[in-house]
């Protein structure tokens, strides 16, 4: 099954410094960088528990979102998240994994929950 | 009732769950496997009376069902139909348990899979009902006090979610069961307790609950014996449902402990309880369950309400307290303490709590502190949270007793202390 993992945090400068470097697919990043992102050690981890890690990236902050929604036919554009919150959308990863509970752990892993007290929304993909 | 009757009703309880479970894993298609066992069922009906009761009813139905299903499948013009019959046919996929003995029980797993913590507590309710104790969308519904499509809807969002989340048939690995165990025991015991919990009126449908959690406790039990607190669970249920008919009286109102007929009390289901909690604490792994089925014990077996050991009654609750952090369960132990060793010992306690700031819109906080109060003689003071508790009461009964200790103290507050 494939899973997006939907990270949910209050901006923090450990995920905002940290370099944008994009794992995807199986082979494991190696180097034990004392500079690599916080979230790196835990690509490592879960690709070594047999979780294809298919796609991720870090988003800019909120204050640079644009939201088009769809009005009487009409597209209306606003500056800004869809919902003003505390917390933002800060990033995703597409994942693929046996089941929810193999997505739960993977989640649980994730330095978002592990470390910044953030929060991870799981999204079963539609299948093609 | 006829004697096939009687089979077939004896079989739709021992079976109903077990067949469903084995489709599920069979199909992987949850209102398949329900639709299946349900068409098994009326097959039963027809041929039974006929051909007489199978030696093996379990395996006679699962085997119909099975064969409905790979007729439905058959039959059906769906790609994805057509791979769940090549897969039925290519025998039984066992999912990943690991398990000790090798062989699972189907309905572990769907107890398992119903009690999910990723579907919500009413969901793991509601879907637990349906697919392994057998009841039917309505009954559901008329035990939850919801409108039938409300339950109905319920359950079809739950069994999408199962399916379209990716939520794993099967029993939990090792590392995942004590939390999955625990999840799985609180579903049971909320199922009781909304049972038990119901009054007159809806009384009959909701008494039908205790019957079903004890019943899901049994199986639970039968299958996973070495889990104390699966014993200590249906120890628990029987001690407390053994005093179900003396719980109310002629006019419907709650009959309190003290007060209970004690020869009204089921006597084979405080054996029995007794019987399970002895054997699970042999197993020396203390949990909540056990605790409170200890202290449901302690009541059972007392003939008269002055033969209570509230001493034990006390010091369980202390033990309880310390696995459960809760105020409720403090409150518990005060009453205990006061009569093990007089109301001075359990106002203390209530006063810390209060102290606290525990509880503070909870009724039965200040009813107890006014009861400490009135049996030390403090009838003013008594009386201040007599007041207090009746500003936060809610249901009628209490309201009346509420008021009439209100009026007593007050009566002996005037008269003075002395008296």
């Amino acid at each position: 099954m494939q899973y997006m993992l939907l990270m949910v945090a209050e901006p923090d400068d450990a995920l905002n410094e940290a370099e944008p470097v994009k794992v995807v697919g199986q082979q494991a990043p190696s180097a034990d960088d004392a500079d690599e992102p916080c979230w790196m050690p835990w690509a490592r981890e879960v690709t070594a528990r047999g979780v294809v890690i298919k796609d991720g990236a870090r988003l800019r902050p909120a204050t640079t979102a644009t939201t088009v929604s769809g009005r009487d036919g009409e597209a209306l554009l606003t500056d800004g998240p869809f919902a003003e919150t505390k917390e933002q959308i800060v990033g995703y990863n597409v994942i693929e994994c046996a089941d929810l509970d193999e997505a739960v752990d993977t989640a649980c892993r994730h330095p978002v929950v592990a470390q910044l007290g953030g929060r991870v929304e799981i999204r079963p993909i539609l299948p093609d | 009732m006829t004697h096939v009757e009687a089979a077939i009703t004896e079989a739709f309880k021992q079976e109903w769950g077990r067949v469903v479970a084995s489709l599920i894993r069979m199909t992987g298609d949850w209102d398949l496997a329900e639709e299946c066992t349900q068409d098994a069922f009326t097959t039963a009906l027809a041929r039974w009376p006929a051909d007489g009761v199978p030696d093996r009813p379990g395996a006679w139905l699962t085997t119909t069902a099975r064969n409905r299903a790979l007729d439905k499948l058959r039959r059906s013009k769906n790609e994805a139909a057509k791979l769940k019959e090549a897969a039925m046919l290519a025998g039984p996929a066992e999912p990943a348990d690991t398990g000790d003995s090798g062989v699972t029980d189907d309905r572990l797993r769907l107890i398992f899979t119903c009690c999910h913590p990723a579907l919500s507590l009413e969901a793991r309710v509601a879907l637990t009902l349906r697919t392994l104790a057998g009841l039917t969308t309505a009954e559901i519904a008329r035990a939850f006090l919801v409108p039938e499509p409300t339950m109905a809807k319920r359950l079809v969002r739950a069994k999408g979610k199962i399916r379209d989340a990716g939520i794993p048939y099967r029993v939990p690995p090792a590392h995942l069961l004590p939390d999955r165990m625990s999840g799985v025991l609180a579903v049971l015991y909320l199922l009781f307790n909304e049972g038990y919990a119901a009054t007159a009126g809806t009384g009959l449908v909701r008494g039908d609950l205790c019957t079903e959690a004890i019943r899901l406790a049994r199986v639970l039990t039968g299958l996973m014996p070495a889990e104390p607190e699966a014993s200590g669970l249906l120890a628990l249920m029987l001690l407390t449902d053994a005093r179900r008919a003396a719980r109310l009286d002629a006019d419907g109102e709650v009959v309190t402990l003290d007060k209970q007929d004690r020869s009204r009390w089921d006597k084979a289901e405080i054996e029995e309880g007794i019987a399970l909690l002895d054997a699970a604490i042999r197993h020396r792994q203390t949990g909540q369950y056990q605790l409170q089925a200890a202290i449901a014990a302690c009541h059972a077996s007392a003939a008269d309400p002055a033969d209570t050991d509230w001493a034990e009654i006390a010091l369980l609750y202390g033990q309880l307290r310390r696995l459960v952090p809760s105020a409720v369960v403090e409150l518990n132990r005060a009453v205990a303490v006061a009569m093990a060793d007089g109301p001075a010992a359990g106002l203390a306690i209530v006063d810390a709590l209060d102290a606290d700031g525990q509880l503070p819109d909870y009724h039965l906080l200040a009813a107890t502190r006014a009861d400490f109060l009135r049996r030390l003689g403090r009838f003013d003071e008594a009386a201040l949270s007599y007041r207090k508790a009746l500003q936060q009461v809610a249901t009628e009964p209490e309201r009346r007793f509420l008021t009439r200790r209100l009026t007593e103290v007050t009566g002996q507050a005037q008269a003075g202390p002395e008296n």
